[in-house]
């Protein structure tokens, strides 16, 4: 008989798994996201002499609000184990029909703007309803709806840019309350009303727990049906409001507005840690991932390189994002 | 009326396929009932009848005398109906408490809007943890990253913390070690002195016959056998099983384990 060693805790856990571990549990984000952000700033700062100031650093959470809107939504419903690929149509489809109402039929801002996030929650209410009552896949029911709205706010439209949107409406989009621009205040209210509510509800509790296991959460006696309903419904009327932000900082519905915006919405959430398959997800790490792709965007701007290639570098960055992912599962489950 | 949950006359087909045929099935308060059957023999479906997963297409079911024919899964856990299933049906990547208070959650209002109640969840889970004498890593861990065993601990702690009445066991040893076996086992027997109704679907004929008080048989949709666990042996329940005949081998060779 060999003498069995005394029963040994494991290594006490090192630095970056404790922070590691106490960042998700309390804030719900992942570190490699943050260091991502970090080194990313860092390279800027040392490339181009104008990424360092405040009025940049404004530009880039401005640019950042209408993309990073979306990418709540799309972390609600990845989380959920769903997708919506409609998000950048539907946000143009909204701005168009905010534009038309204001100017076409000359209603008053609060009815244009009440209109504008309406259109984005009927376009997600009709994706909702086909999905959970027509059974038909949500990645082909939202890639429907990516040519109808888009086709739609092209009809609306007549193909042509509505100009000229009422002063009150555009100060959503241009004013600068103590120097801040109106875009960057909604969407950062926005990101904290819907962190709260993905991470302190019942319903974004219920959101996980669906794209986590959808039979223990039917079980559990929660109807996935009509939260998936809603869950779809919120994400068109997140892309509403984006194509609100859209249209009033340009001052016009254009009908092109949002192409190929789902696509960086649903990299800023993976980058941030929503899982693909759902059952984990955070708006805090979806503002990260967001501001990843803005800081991206904008230093790609100021090392004036073509706009061609930072679709190509959003691009690499979600297969990367995905692939590093997968290759951490991967290793885990060898252990 | 002393009965607890009564089944009556219950069947249900998947289209052309008859799967169960006017099944009986009752339990007292404090019975353990055995469920045993081939594979395919209805148990499973039987059991998601009674928790509302599925409807039967005739009979009747009641709790304490209440008609529950029609209520949703949610209001039959909410009245005292929980079940453990085989797959444990756990949200992996959440953690302890998020599981066992998943659709259920506590919450407290703050400024007129309902809030999680995450302390109050976090306490009670690891009360009941506790009291089941599980040793899990963390509470606050995903279970995922947890044993078969102690992700069992966080399906059974789920299952009793809303204080049941009948709870229905799918396979609860099959991956179990044999300590642990041990262990639910002796669960069993205290529900039972309790006061609470149990139901145990398992293959392990041996745990059946040594923690119930009778046995319920199914064979092919039909409610074959009711048998007294203090009156019958092991030949008469293989033999029940599999639909009649002499099996003292089989029997013989179940005993041996």
């Amino acid at each position: 008989m060999t003498s069995t060693a005394p029963t040994k805790q494991g290594p006490a856990p090192n630095l970056w798994t404790r922070t590691h571990g106490a960042l998700i549990e309390r804030l719900h984000i992942r570190l490699e996201s943050l260091i991502v952000l970090f080194v990313l700033a860092t390279t800027m700062a040392i490339l181009s002499p104008y990424f360092l100031s405040v009025s940049n650093f404004m530009n880039i959470l401005l640019a950042t609000s209408t993309i990073g809107v979306l990418a709540i939504a799309a972390t609600f419903v990845l989380s959920s184990g769903g997708l919506d690929l409609s998000l950048g149509s539907v946000m143009g489809l909204s701005g168009v029909v905010g534009a038309a109402v204001a100017v076409k039929l000359g209603a008053p801002t609060p009815v244009a703007v009440v209109a504008t996030i309406a259109a984005g929650a009927a376009a997600g209410l009709v994706n909702g309803l086909i999905i959970t009552r027509a059974f038909v896949p949500a990645f082909i029911v939202t890639l429907g709806m990516l040519g109808i709205a888009r086709g739609m706010a092209l009809v609306i439209s007549d193909g042509r840019v509505i100009y000229g949107l009422p002063k009150a409406m555009v100060y959503l989009g241009q004013g600068r309350p103590m120097g801040i621009p109106m875009p960057v205040i909604i969407f950062l209210v926005t990101a904290v009303v819907m962190h709260i509510l993905l991470a302190y509800t019942r319903y974004g509790r219920h959101t996980l727990a669906i794209g986590d296991n959808e039979n223990a959460a039917r079980t559990a006696g929660i109807n996935i049906e009509r939260h998936r309903l809603t869950l779809y419904t919120l994400s068109g009327a997140l892309s509403g409001l984006a194509g609100l932000l859209f249209a009033t900082r340009i001052n016009s519905g254009d009908p092109t507005a949002g192409m190929t915006y789902e696509l960086t919405a649903i990299t800023a959430a993976i980058i941030g840690g929503t899982n693909l398959f759902g059952g984990r997800g955070s708006i805090l790490g979806t503002m990260i991932g967001a501001l990843i792709m803005g800081v991206l965007q904008n230093g790609l701007n100021l090392l004036a390189v073509q706009s061609y290639y930072q679709q190509m570098a959003i691009g690499i960055v979600l297969v990367l994002a995905v692939f590093i992912d997968q290759w951490q599962v991967r290793k885990e489950s060898r252990v | 009326m002393s009965n607890l949950l009564e089944i009556k006359g219950v069947s249900k087909s998947f289209g052309p396929v008859d799967v169960l045929d006017r099944v009986d099935l009752i339990v007292a308060p404090g019975e353990v009932v055995g469920l045993v059957g081939d594979n395919g023999a209805g148990k499973s479906t039987l059991m998601k009848i009674v928790t509302g997963m599925y409807s039967a297409d005739a009979g009747g079911i009641t709790l304490n005398g209440e008609d529950i024919f029609h209520h949703t899964p949610g209001e039959r856990r909410r009245m005292g109906i929980e079940m453990i299933y085989q797959d444990l049906a756990l949200a992996r990547q959440q953690d302890v408490a998020a599981n066992i208070f998943l659709g259920r959650e506590p919450t407290r209002s703050v400024l007129g809007m309902r809030f999680v109640d995450r302390a109050t969840m976090r306490r009670d889970a690891q009360a009941m943890i506790d009291r089941l004498g599980a040793r899990l890593p963390a509470i606050n861990r995903p279970v995922g990253s947890f044993s078969g065993g102690q992700q069992q601990s966080v399906a059974i702690a789920r299952a009793l913390t809303f204080n049941p009445k009948v709870v229905i066991m799918d396979e609860p040893t099959a991956a179990l070690a044999v300590r642990e076996v041990q262990g639910v086992l002796d669960l069993i027997r205290q529900l039972k002195s309790e006061g609470i109704g149990v139901i145990l679907i398992s293959h392990r004929l041996n745990d059946v016959l040594s923690v119930t008080d009778r046995i319920v048989v199914l064979h092919h949709g039909r409610a074959s056998a009711n048998l007294t666990t203090a009156k019958t042996s092991m030949a008469e329940v293989v033999s029940a099983i599999v639909g009649g005949g002499d099996m003292a081998e089989a029997a013989a060779h179940e005993a041996r384990g």
